[in-house]
């Protein structure tokens, strides 16, 4: 194909030679003034300018108007001798040579001559013809006279076709075999479906079964393509009323049919022969009677019959079966040919042919599988504030839909852990070992029980004693934030005139924050529950709780001496809230070192519902995936403006105690030497893992695995405390994602112990979450959503 | 069929220098092809827009109209319009015969960096800098967008178009699918600034090439990386990649002066074209054909899987 598009390339001709381009610095010529414009006629001659009404240029025979000879005709010859040769003045012996140039008023053009003219017929002249022969001599007829008349005449490329040796009706071509020419025809019928008329090609089929192999045939002759151009506004194939037709002989046939086949078209050209020849000469018709040279009669009083109607809506059938749609002609003929697979069951457009090559199907894939309970609506989660509402509504609200603003994330279905979305959707549990436990030896078992009982132990000292502190699993690492807030506040530099304050909006919120934080700074472990409003409802303080601790640790004092060189602007937005898309891309840290990871995919890939405006969609010949909702871009809400909540993410609350652990575990491994060299985290984290690995196959060898504990725990109250003196940046969620159960159980327990059940725990990647929920069942209540655990073995 | 398939050729690259162009229009932003490859774009850093044959190399039209450096163009899939965005902050669609500039789009607010037609030429979407893909309607005389994406946080590099899809490359480090049949978006997170983006030919994969020297070809789908492609120097400039014509090589430009060839499949280099000394700034592969431009400096150059002469007499045989 390349060899052909250089050969086009070639076909085309170039003319002149280019410009030069233009150069920038190039001095731009100076125009030349009027009077020193000269205008030369091709010869080289000056032009005289005459002026509009004078001739313009060249005016008369050489510029003769106006001249002493004035104007001259250029052949004056006496008729007295040559009366028989009087010749007619044509226009052209009264123009100007100009005239005859390109640009003048009859340009002469190079035509092919008539001998080498092709055979096509001009249109026009027959349309011209068709229509005159209507008021001619013999009606009807087509200039059948003249037909008679005109020699037969074959062009130039007829007779050397015909000296090469070519016949009417062959095609044109080297001969070929029989088999080889069936072959093509063959291929033509379904590629090209050209649309060959030929009554006798079966029965010319069926003899060449005999031929012998020697003998060669010409090609058969194709229907050369029309390229006239459609320039009308009709529908393709519909060609308009007949005159003829319609005027004429309309009686006589039954129907005028505006669409019709080509084969019908090639005989029911202007001038129907038959219905031509019927007719007679004179006026006919109903209104006028029977003239007096009329003998039939027959048809004076016409009648219309019904059976020239429908009584059906549709049309008749037409009896192959196809109601309209007409097959190709070599199938309607030829049913039981399974050789030939027609593509293209339709009639076929006069002027078209059938495409050569199949079009390529566009796959349309199916739209996802809708959830058997999904709800095309979507209800938005009302946003109230709970200090603007009465108590009691926001109860009701919350126990009506459970709709209120700040809903707690636990509850979603990604909180779940597997063993809860087991047992909600019926499953049997799991055969086999539920838990690494009892793949561990007695031993092994017992030391970790035994961590487990002192960090368990830890927990309750360290949280406010709330009698149900415990007993919900979102109490307990919310009392891990409670110690967060405590820590950073109990420090001497805090100054609470200064902190920033969030509450602001509402005064008795602000105020019952500030007597926390002040309370904070006092090193009060209480100082939460006691500083909350306890005329409110349960619900209401467990939120403000929330809050309170969210707000206390976003603004520590480190943040608070930053924000004290800032100054609250005077003039404040009078709107109250912010358009805040609503659906937050994740955590970009994550992605980060998913990315370092290589691990593309579903930690780099978030998916959000986009609205494209409808004028888009229909441009793009889409439907538009959200009929009726009048939304554009991202789906945005209304959040107030102050609210501590926009700039939290609740989901990820557990990431501020989760730090503890990680760094812990990366100082252990600096000091036995095993990372030499500081890596960023996440690639310490996979070398990690790796000997986590190893040492877990220690501890089942139940050797070792004392010394390695003794290690580690004496260092690691000092390093506690180094670490929430450090300002460390927030850590990867990518732990929760590949370790999900595991990770969050460090998170709910802030104490050195983690680092030890960690080790054991990625050990084997497989009963991870089981595992989990024997170690610590509350816990496991909030684990975040799992991600496909057979990615892990990927990364290690 | 009579004859038995042939065996599947091993690919051609275009790796012979068939011809130069001068372009004379300073320095050439970006080369493209025309939707059939028998036309040369080439975008001009003295504000002009030209259009060359690539048989023969010769200059066909220039389109002045815009009033600061070109930065892309894209040409309708019937020849009939180009787009073409620049520097200015415009976005102008062309008449291509007549060179008449025939609608000239404001609304940007920083240079626009790429500029694409939908299918069937009823929408462009130019991508600017201010951080906006905005989608302009062919159709109807209004001036203003039919809709503007503002989902990117920093300014949009590079953007392509397919039947129903829009990808788009940011200098966030993210590349945004927008399904448009679907109502959604996908973000995939790269993390280095993004320079280019465009769909691999069978419409399944993503090809983005980012400052941190790496392509990467992602499952259009679930958005996992099937390749990396690396050993190029894209530290500082918007250089263009690009699948081959039959979804064979990976091709990126590089600032050492080279064109880089991966084999896709195997990630592994296959070609190293040396195609001058300055940085190759942008290139584009021939729709159908194993040809391949690339622009660099004031010329572009046409890369042909034969040498010149061959070709030739492949075409007259």
């Amino acid at each position: 194909n390349m060899a052909s598009d250089e050969d086009s390339d070639e076909d085309f001709v170039t003319y002149g030679t280019p410009l030069e381009p233009l150069e920038e610095d190039e001095p731009i010529r100076k125009p030349v003034p009027v009077h020193e414009q000269t205008v030369k006629d091709e010869k080289g001659r000056y032009k005289r300018f005459h002026g509009a009404f004078t001739g313009g240029f060249s005016a008369g025979y050489f510029n003769t108007v106006g001249s002493q000879e004035g104007w001259t005709p250029s052949t004056f010859v006496s008729s007295r001798q040559q009366k028989a040769e009087r010749q007619n003045a044509r226009p052209e012996d009264f123009m100007d040579e100009e005239d005859f140039s390109e640009h003048g008023i009859a340009p002469r053009e190079i035509v092919t001559t008539e001998d080498f003219a092709s055979e096509r017929k001009d249109q026009l002249k027959d349309k011209a013809r068709a229509v005159s022969s209507l008021a001619a001599l013999i009606p009807g007829d087509t200039g059948l006279l003249e037909e008679l008349i005109a020699p037969a005449r074959s062009s130039i490329g007829v007779e050397l076709l015909r000296k090469m040796g070519w016949k009417d009706g062959q095609g044109v071509g080297p001969r070929l075999k029989r088999r080889q020419r069936k072959q093509n025809t063959d291929a033509v019928k379904v590629h090209g479906g050209a649309l060959l008329p030929s009554g006798s090609e079966e029965s010319e089929d069926e003899d060449d079964e005999f031929a012998p192999e020697n003998v060669t045939f010409a090609p058969k002759d194709v229907v050369p393509v029309d390229f006239t151009p459609k320039v009308d506004s009709h529908g393709l194939g519909y060609r308009g009323l007949n005159p003829l037709q319609a005027l004429g002989g309309g009686s006589e046939s039954a129907h005028i049919n505006l669409f019709t086949l080509q084969s019908d078209r090639t005989s029911s050209l202007f001038g129907d022969r038959n219905s031509g020849q019927k007719r007679r000469g004179g006026i006919a018709g109903q209104a006028f009677g029977v003239g007096a040279m009329e003998n039939e009669d027959a048809d004076i009083y016409h009648k219309d019959s019904m059976s020239n109607y429908d009584t059906v809506l549709g049309g008749e059938e037409p009896g192959d079966g196809l109601y309209g749609w007409t097959a190709p002609q070599q199938y309607t003929r030829k049913k039981n040919d399974s050789k030939r697979d027609v593509v293209y069951l339709g009639r076929i457009l006069d002027g078209f042919t059938l495409a050569s090559q199949v079009t390529e199907i566009k796959t349309v894939y199916p739209p996802p599988d809708l959830p058997r309970d999904y709800r095309p609506v979507h209800y938005f989660r009302p946003v109230v504030d709970l200090s603007t509402v009465s108590p009691i509504v926001a109860q009701a609200l919350q126990a009506s839909r459970g709709h209120l603003s700040q809903d707690a994330p636990q509850q979603g279905r990604h909180s779940l852990d597997s063993s809860q979305r087991r047992d909600m959707l019926g499953e049997t549990p799991l055969q086999g070992p539920s838990s690494v436990f009892e793949l561990l030896g007695s031993k092994d078992r017992e030391r970790l029980n035994e961590i487990r009982s002192v960090a368990k132990e830890q927990n309750k000292s360290s949280t406010a004693p709330q009698p149900d502190s415990l007993t919900s699993p979102a109490k307990t690492q919310a009392s891990s934030e409670t110690q967060m807030a405590l820590n950073a506040w109990s420090g001497p530099t805090a100054d609470a005139s200064k902190t920033f304050k969030p509450f602001q909006k509402n005064p008795q919120k602000q105020a019952r924050y500030d007597l926390y934080i002040n309370k904070l700074k006092k090193g009060d472990k209480e100082a939460l529950e006691s500083s909350l409003d306890s005329s409110m409802t349960e619900w209401e303080r467990g939120r403000e709780r929330d809050e309170f601790v969210r707000a206390a640790v976003l603004y520590k004092p480190s943040n608070s001496s930053l924000s004290s060189r800032f100054t609250r602007s005077k003039n404040e937005d009078d709107t109250d809230s912010v358009e805040v898309t609503r659906d937050q891309e994740n955590d970009v840290d994550d992605k980060q070192a998913a990315v370092k990871m290589k691990m593309f995919g579903k930690l780099t890939r978030d998916t959000f519902e986009w609205h494209p405006e409808k004028l888009l969609c229909k441009r793009f010949n889409v439907p538009d995936p959200y009929p009726g909702s009048s939304t554009v871009g991202m789906p945005k809400i209304k959040r107030d403006k102050y609210s501590v909540f926009n700039f939290l993410t609740i989901t990820d609350s557990s990431h501020v105690s989760r730090e503890g652990p990680k760094v812990n575990k990366k100082s252990r491994w600096d000091k036995t030497g095993k990372v030499s060299e500081p890596k960023d985290p996440l690639s310490a984290f996979l070398s990690e893992t790796r000997s986590e690995v190893s040492v877990a196959k220690q501890i089942e060898a139940g050797a070792k695995n004392q010394t390695d504990s003794s290690h580690t725990e004496p260092k690691t109250d000092e390093e506690e405390k180094e670490e929430d003196e450090e300002e460390v940046r927030p850590p990867m969620d990518l732990f929760k994602a590949i370790f999900a159960s595991s990770s969050d159980e460090k998170s709910s327990s802030s104490s050195e112990e983690d680092s030890e059940e960690e080790e054991v725990a990625p050990s084997t990647s497989e009963p991870i979450q089981i595992s989990a929920e024997t170690l610590n069942p509350p816990v496991s209540a909030q684990i975040t959503p799992a991600p496909d655990i057979s990615k892990v073995p990927g990364i290690i | 069929m009579a004859f038995p398939q042939p065996r599947p050729q091993v690919p051609q690259l275009p790796q012979h220098l068939l011809r130069t162009i001068e372009c004379q229009q300073g320095a050439v932003r970006a080369v493209r092809f025309n939707a059939d490859g028998n036309y040369v774009l080439t975008c001009g850093s003295d504000k002009s827009l030209k259009l060359w044959s690539v048989s023969r190399g010769t200059l066909l039209k220039t389109y002045t109209g815009h009033g600061y450096e070109v930065l892309d163009v894209d040409s309708s899939y019937d020849n009939s319009q180009l787009c073409s965005c620049s520097s200015d902050k415009t976005v102008i669609l062309w008449d291509v015969a007549s060179g008449q500039v025939t609608r000239k789009l404001r609304g940007h607010a920083g240079k626009v960096n790429c500029v694409q037609f939908n299918e069937e030429a009823t929408v462009m979407l130019s991508g600017s800098i201010d951080g906006t893909v905005r989608c302009w309607d062919t159709r109807s005389r209004r001036y203003e967008p039919i809709q503007i994406l503002d989902e990117a946080r920093d300014g949009i590099s590079s953007l392509k178009v397919s039947e129903h899809e829009l990808l788009i490359g940011s200098v966030d480090g993210r590349v945004r699918l927008y399904d448009l049949r679907m109502g959604q978006l996908h973000v995939d997170f790269i993390g280095s600034p993004i320079t280019c983006v465009c769909f691999s030919r069978d419409g399944q994969c993503t090809l983005s090439s980012s400052l941190d020297s790496t392509v990467r070809l992602l499952d259009k789908s679930s958005g996992e990386m099937l390749g990396e492609y690396s050993g190029h120097v894209n530290k500082g400039y918007k250089l263009d990649c690009c699948l081959s014509d039959k979804d064979t090589h990976v091709l990126s430009c590089s600032e050492d002066g080279h064109v880089y060839f991966w084999d896709l499949v195997e990630g592994s280099l296959t070609l190293k074209l040396p195609v001058g000394k300055a940085v190759v700034q942008s290139l584009s592969f021939h729709p159908t054909e194993p040809r391949l431009l690339t622009a660099m400096e004031g010329h572009v150059q046409v890369w042909g899987a034969e040498p010149e002469d061959t070709a030739k007499l492949s075409s007259v045989c």
